[in-house]
């Protein structure tokens, strides 16, 4: 899109996360300013699994560090609950933040590797939790069983001694234990093998179901995104570009780069056609200084003149699936003399 | 892609044969890699397959002949255009590598050096092997620059690789690999750190320059998902070992191993519903240093009987080019029968694939009460 516009978020009275206008900005050497997030509105409906997914850099995880206001936007607003987290004082930001838990990509280095798992799992507790240890110990044990994991046999080990997804799962423990509403898992499965991220995804979809939990889910490969999540944004270089829910975001993607990351996604069946014209596609551009216009046109197969000029805008397309495109796929403007 | 059936008057590239790499460790002995056989073409593209830690990166770095510690013992053979690499003085290693053999390892890093220019280390092993001047190595790598797509490569000639993201860093270490026309390559987990888009433009790559320079290519990797399309022919390798081998056609239609079955089974698909349970795995790859009896996959095998707990099953040809090694094959009445026994006396780590349980403890063969 990659572009602006509200028309997907629901009615805030009907969701439990809303982020609007989001901007978030680094700065960078000789006075330059890294532009991660430029304007991202999103929602959570209580209990859903929204999937955030796009490349590497283009502000997935600076998205959802803003949610938890970590550190709060340069500017937009963050409700939760009907309360916005950029206004509040930094008592009533900390309350809130126990609700709200981020969990992260690499399992092993997340964790503090001096302190014993018990420990770490604990660690939330010292500060939000009940003061008398023995309920402490309690809910570590029952969180540590929670993800499959005998407490008695962990405890007291630290976390070089586990495999990554063993770490992962304690991680997912450490978040759970002050019975958070939301848990935000930022590329939670990414560096582990393929038989360990199928545990970990279905892990989380029994947690989910059993604590009511409401996920935030970021990864770059959209069959992973797709499994877990009810509905998907897709993001580029610090925008949106579609949302969708999630079976029909697959069905008929409408965003060009949509396309791009299903066509890229690694299929385990040698008779599909791979798509062997993608080898020459650059890098990303940078976010010091994105593209004007559409921030894909300079990789677009369907860039017209208008997306280099004009920012498209969020648009609904069906029910419950909207983009951000001046050529959405299969509508007739697209088919408009563009091959591939 | 090469035939990887028939081979009519070729001669093998790489014939590997009973390959055995172990570690001396306190513990015991580390059976990395324990009596593994191969042929490889020219032109042929191999697929080694398996979690972390099955032994895939040591049995590359030992046809290589890289360093893999002094506590090391190596057995078997490795031929290599006729010329035995386990017997080679690592002087005469050095003329193969780079030339006649080349790598591409997971992070690029490993093969590229932080402080000299890219286009000077993309010539590298050009100007030794060959002594070329100045000039013509400049032509040559921004010729090899371009070959692997880096956009603006004259600019890029002078960069150092940490001003480079991560997909091109591993783009100059393919042309580096490149540079010498190398008859085999070995690419281990060359997309693994990388983003999907990336990861596919990487793979593309490779197989551009396999098939243009007809080079022999072994594309390592844990994700069936990335060798499918990309390979003529697939080894499954589990705790050191082959377990299934296979063309690519033959491994994914007609899957023999429940170890390939269970890899494949626990891949999430773009063409599932959402919310699909995915089958997991039981407990995790055994510790190679204490000896296992029976089959090295019976803890965690959904369909395991008695028999595999004491005999480990030989690797052995079901049919022509497909070799398997597994009392219960999948796909037999005898498969079916043990699934349907495990299943129904509550077996963890047949529950783990039927419901996608997770189950870390696989120490327990049954539970109690059965037999
Ligand atoms: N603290 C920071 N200072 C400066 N730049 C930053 C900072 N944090 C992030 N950035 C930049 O902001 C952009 C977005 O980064 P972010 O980490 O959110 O991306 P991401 O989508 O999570 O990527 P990945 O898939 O690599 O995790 C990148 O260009 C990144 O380099
Ligand atoms: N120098 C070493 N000493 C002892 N064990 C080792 C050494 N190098 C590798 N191993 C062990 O050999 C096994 C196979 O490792 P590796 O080939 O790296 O696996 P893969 O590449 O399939 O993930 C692992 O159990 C690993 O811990
Ligand atoms: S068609 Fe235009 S607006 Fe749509 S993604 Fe391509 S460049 Fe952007
Ligand atoms: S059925 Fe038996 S022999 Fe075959 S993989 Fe399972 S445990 Fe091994
Ligand atoms: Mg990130
Ligand atoms: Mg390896």
């Amino acid at each position: 899109m990659a572009g602006g516009g509200k028309a997907h978020l629901r009615p805030i009275e009907d969701v439990l996360i809303s982020a609007q206008d989001v901007v978030v900005e680094f700065p960078a050497s000789r006075g330059r300013v890294v532009k991660a997030v430029s304007g991202i509105s999103l929602d959570v409906k209580e209990g859903e699994t929204l999937g955030l997914v796009g490349e590497s850099g283009c502000g997935k995880s600076t998205t959802a560090k803003a949610l938890i206001q970590l550190p709060p936007p340069d500017s937009g607003t963050v409700h939760y609950k009907g309360e916005d987290l950029t206004q509040l004082d930094a008592e009533s930001l900390r309350q809130a933040r126990t609700d709200l838990q981020i969990i992260f990509q690499d399992p092993i280095s997340s964790l503090n590797p001096r302190r014993r798992i018990g420990d770490v799992v604990a660690e939330p507790l010292k500060v939000w939790g009940p003061s008398d240890s023995a309920s402490q110990v309690e809910k570590v044990n029952a969180m540590l069983e929670a993800v499959g994991i005998n407490p008695d046999d962990t405890r007291d080990k630290r976390p070089h001694e586990f495999s990554g997804g063993q770490c992962q799962r304690i991680s997912i423990a450490r978040a759970l234990v002050l019975n958070p509403q939301v848990i935000i898992c930022d590329e939670p499965v990414s560096a582990l093998d393929v038989s360990v991220q199928a545990q970990i995804l279905n892990m989380l979809e029994d947690l989910k179901a059993e604590y009511g939990l409401t996920l935030v889910f970021i990864a770059h490969d959209l069959a992973v995104v797709k499994n877990i999540s009810d509905r998907v944004a897709v993001m580029y270089l610090g925008k949106l570009c579609e949302v969708s829910g999630s079976d029909a975001l697959y069905e008929s993607p409408a965003h060009p780069y949509t396309e791009l990351l299903l066509n890229s996604s690694p299929i385990p069946d040698p008779d599909v056609a791979l798509s062997t014209d993608l080898v020459e596609q650059g890098d990303v551009p940078s976010p010091i200084d994105p593209p004007t216009g559409c921030r894909f046109h300079t990789r677009c197969a369907y860039v017209s003149d208008r997306c280099i000029d004009e920012e498209p805008q969020m648009q609904k397309i069906s029910d419950d699936h909207y983009v951000a495109c001046h050529h959405p796929l299969a509508s007739v403007a697209n088919s408009a003399g563009v091959s591939v | 892609m090469a035939d990887a059936t028939t081979h009519p008057g070729d001669a093998p590239l790489l014939v590997v044969e009973d390959l055995a790499t172990h570690f001396a460790i306190d513990a015991g002995l580390v059976r990395a890699v324990d009596g593994v056989s191969f042929e490889l073409y020219p032109g042929q593209t191999l697929g080694i397959v398996g979690e972390s830690g099955s032994g895939k990166t040591v049995l590359a770095r030992t046809i290589m002949r890289l360093n893999l510690g002094g506590n090391v013992r190596t057995s078997g053979s490795v031929r290599f255009s006729n010329q035995s690499l386990l017997d080679l003085p690592i002087s005469d290693m050095t003329k193969i590598w780079g030339r006649e053999i080349a790598m591409v390892f997971q992070d690029p890093m490993t093969s590229l050096n932080p402080v000299v220019k890219i286009g000077r280390q993309v010539t590298e092993h050009v100007r030794k092997h060959f002594g070329i001047s100045k000039a013509e190595a400049r032509n040559l790598a921004i010729e090899l620059l371009q070959s692997v797509r880096i956009p603006e490569a004259e600019a890029r000639f002078d960069s150092f690789p940490h001003e480079l993201s991560g997909g091109m860093r591993q783009r100059v270490s393919i042309a580096i690999a490149l540079a010498c026309n190398p008859k085999l390559l070995f690419a281990d987990e060359p997309t693994t750190a990388l983003d999907v888009t990336v990861q596919h433009q990487i793979l593309n790559l490779l197989g551009m320059q396999q098939q243009e320079r007809d080079m022999a290519m072994v594309l390592v990797t844990h994700d069936l998902g990335v060798v499918a399309g990309r390979t003529d022919e697939i080894i499954v390798m589990y705790a050191g070992k082959i377990v299934e081998q296979a063309t690519t056609s033959e491994i994914f239609h007609r899957t023999s191993h429940p170890y390939t079955e269970a890899l494949l089974r626990s891949i999430p698909k773009i063409d599932q519903p959402s919310h699909t349970r995915l089958a997991a795995i039981a407990g995790r790859p055994p510790d190679l240093a204490d000896s296992l009896e029976g089959c090295s996959f019976s803890p965690r095998c959904p369909y395991a009987q008695e028999r595999c707990f004491e005999e480990e099953p030989e690797l052995e040809a079901l049919a022509t080019d497909h070799l398997s090694a597994c009392w219960y094959p999948v796909g037999t009445p005898e498969n079916q029968e043990a699934w349907e026994k495990n299943l129904l006396a509550g077996r963890p780590s047949t529950l783990a694939i039927a419901n996608g349980q997770i189950v870390d403890d696989v120490s327990v063969h049954l539970p109690s009460g059965t037999s």
